[in-house]
């Protein structure tokens, strides 16, 4: 029989302050969030496309060849529907993978291993064999990418069973969330973002975990709920503070995971604005905005006092030219008109 | 390439083995035929449901190859899987009562004839999507090997990773075919050559059908050959592959030509063949052969041992179709919403929440 090793529970009491002057970048959160569990897990590997010589493709993992050495800082092939399952073989062995997706995007060729083989492992062996494995890397637009490299997976893949999905909006959560996800025993999707990885804020030195299914409330107002995931998050923040200007003020949600989803919160908060705006990068048909929607009106209906409004990417492939772009993506121009029209002051 | 066929008398390890070693074989080979007989007569009985695949004619390939291999070494395959859980010391009680869909079936009922793990026995599945248990089985192995030589933990180890003609020319079998060779990782991959992808016969789905090694060769793997309906002939050649791939830290290749006698599936009527062909490999059975063997040759069982051999198999796997039939059916309050995270957690779900389910029959 295959020996099990324990692996310990995080430590979700110890929340040190999100103040302070250690100002690093986003992708230098996700970093220490891989090195320091790396260093007490030697289970734990990273593996992908150019995660080693070159030092990350985006330079999440830059260093970490030098310190961890090549076994466990892996330099693979293009080949992502291969080391997907290598992955996955390794984490039914016994291992803790970190699987790097150098872009979500890249993952559809491994939906096969990331889809039908991680998230079912465990129910179709009748409970002998799970699958902690950790898939992470770029979602959503990166930037004039054009439309096949520009996917939000979120609503996607949000629809298989078995995994969990975290999405993180700040260095602060992306350290938390990334040292949860790797101490978790299920599969999680791990969504970044190229146009945050430079963002810079504190994040304390010191060891903590965020869990899964906290929503964290980055705003306080009490005329809508505005309720986001990842990146949109800055720019529900944006256009709340726009809206105050107009004297209506929003409580902003930031979800931090898709699967579990909080939906207590949001629950708590319609109940005093009796209004929401759900924003999320997915398209329309099936996204996650429907799906939180959907839940909101079973459980929270009698709250409501106006439809439940949507922001989401247009429903159309993402297109090159950088006004198209702009105009097709969730912004804060176009969270605030939903606001507005949820609150009847459109 | 080293291409092997029968060559008796020249290195042949069985020679050496103990002869209830053989007899071993022979009551697991007599083992898996009873059960897919007794299978296939359940599933015509709609006793069984899903996609069901025979194994009859190809016992001799995991009989053989299991042999050569260690215990605690992995093993994966594809969806006609019934023969590797059976040929790995699954309890036929379980593999039956999975099939039909009862509680105590080796993954409670919710995987069905094509998913049997067995994590005692170092089974990882059962995979139904061809191919896709390849890149796995890299995994495994590379798990075997990063944990003997990272965490200093366990012995040398080799993953026997089986598939099926038809997955040669799936994408994900020649990606992890590229890792295996370019990392070097001790997975030996194990064509089960039997000529046929469903109603294709290989020629009209696979480049160079007669020269398969070269696949292997263009992924810095070395191949070899081996004639599948003889079990010492799988076990002579390869045992000492086997043995040097493990020394060596390094993947194989096995293009193991074999032949099932039935159809890919249980609703296959089977026009893209003759019976005359089905009946020439059927000439040279491998249970035919072994029993010949230790009949004629080894002389270390008589006719009536035979019989008697014949009929304690008959009787346990009687007895595996009694307890599945006896055995209860999953209660879906308790199974439905179980087994799917290992660790659950509110809000997972907008239907329910999940739960830990009942402890696996097997462990």
């Amino acid at each position: 029989m295959p020996a099990t090793i324990e692996t310990p529970k995080p430590d979700f009491t110890h929340t040190p302050s999100r103040d302070g002057d250690r100002v690093i970048q986003f992708r230098e959160a996700l970093r220490e969030a891989l090195s320091e569990e790396m260093r007490k897990d030697p289970r734990i590997f990273l593996m992908g496309e150019e995660v080693a010589q070159y030092n990350g493709a985006y330079k999440v993992s830059q260093g970490m060849l030098d310190e961890f050495g090549p076994e466990r800082i892996i330099d693979t092939p293009i080949s992502e529907n291969g080391f997907a399952g290598l992955g996955i073989g390794a984490a039914m062995y016994g291992l803790r993978p970190v699987i790097e997706f150098m872009s979500w995007s890249f993952s559809l060729v491994a939906a096969d291993q990331i889809l039908n083989n991680a998230p079912k492992m465990l129910y179709m062996s009748g409970g002998q064999w799970g699958c902690p494995i950790v898939f992470r890397g770029n979602d959503g637009a990166g930037g004039q990418l054009g439309s096949t490299h520009s996917w939000c997976i979120e609503a996607l893949y949000s629809n298989v069973p078995g995994l969990k999905m975290a999405i993180p909006s700040c260095p602060y959560d992306a350290k938390g969330l990334l040292k949860t996800s790797l101490l978790d025993d299920d599969p999680v999707f791990f969504l970044e973002s190229e146009r945050m990885l430079g963002d810079k804020a504190h994040v304390p030195e010191e060891e903590y975990y965020i869990p899964f299914g906290k929503a964290a409330l980055r705003r306080e107002g009490s005329d809508c709920t505005v309720v986001s995931f990842g990146r949109p998050v800055h720019f529900c923040l944006d256009a709340a503070e726009e809206l105050a200007k107009e004297g209506m003020n929003c409580d902003v949600l930031d979800m931090r995971t898709v699967r579990p989803l909080d939906l207590d919160a949001i629950i708590e908060s319609i109940r005093k604005t009796n209004r929401i705006v759900v924003v999320d990068q997915s398209w329309p048909f099936a996204s996650v905005a429907s799906e939180v929607i959907t839940q909101v009106c079973e459980h929270g209906f009698d709250w409501l006092d106006a439809p439940p409004v949507r922001v989401n990417s247009d429903d159309v492939p993402t297109p090159y030219a950088k006004e198209l772009e702009a105009a097709y993506l969730p912004n804060a121009h176009k969270i605030a008109q939903a606001v507005r029209t949820a609150c009847g002051r459109a | 390439m080293s291409m092997t066929t029968t060559d008796p008398g020249v290195n042949r390890p069985s020679a050496a083995l103990a002869d209830d070693i053989l007899l071993g074989w022979l009551r697991k080979m007599l083992l898996i035929r009873e059960f897919e007989i007794r299978t296939m007569a359940a599933y015509q009985q709609a006793k069984i449901g899903g996609f069901c695949h025979i194994y009859n004619g190809q016992e001799a390939v995991v009989t053989g190859t299991f042999a050569a291999i260690n215990d605690d070494d992995p093993i994966i395959t594809a969806y006609r899987d019934h023969g590797h859980a059976l040929a790995r010391g699954m309890d036929p009680r379980h593999c039956m009562a999975e099939m039909y869909g009862r509680v105590s079936g080796c993954a409670k009922g919710k995987g069905g004839s094509m998913h049997m793990f067995d994590k005692p026995n170092w089974l990882f599945g059962g995979h139904g999507i061809v191919g896709a248990q390849t890149p796995v089985g890299a995994g495994l192995a590379f798990g075997a090997k990063y944990t003997h030589e990272v965490l200093k933990r366990g012995p040398k180890k080799v993953c026997l990773c089986f598939l099926g003609d038809g997955a040669i020319n799936q994408g994900a079998f020649h990606e992890a075919m590229n890792l295996a060779g370019l990392f070097s990782i001790p997975v030996i991959y194990i064509i089960e050559n039997n000529g046929y992808s469903m109603g294709t016969a290989i020629h009209r789905g696979t480049t160079m059908h007669d020269k398969l090694y070269k696949k292997a060769e263009a992924n810095a793997i070395e191949p070899i050959e081996i004639d599948g309906m003889d079990v010492l002939n799988v076990y002579d050649k390869f045992k000492p592959y086997a043995d040097m791939l493990r020394e060596e830290q390094r993947p194989g290749f096995v293009d193991l030509k074999t032949y099932r006698y039935q159809g890919h599936s249980m609703s296959d009527p089977q026009k893209y063949r003759t019976k005359e062909e089905v009946g020439e490999y059927q000439d040279r059975d491998p249970i035919n052969s072994l029993a010949h063997h230790v009949l004629s040759q080894r002389e270390c069982l008589t006719e009536d041992e035979f019989k008697a051999l014949q009929k304690e198999v008959k009787a346990q796997v009687k007895e595996a179709v009694a307890f599945a039939e006896a055995d209860p059916a999953p209660d879906p309050e308790a199974e439905l919403y179980s087994d799917v995270y290992a660790n659950p957690q509110p809000n997972l779900s907008p239907i329910r929440d999940y739960v830990e389910g009942a402890k696996n029959p097997l462990l």
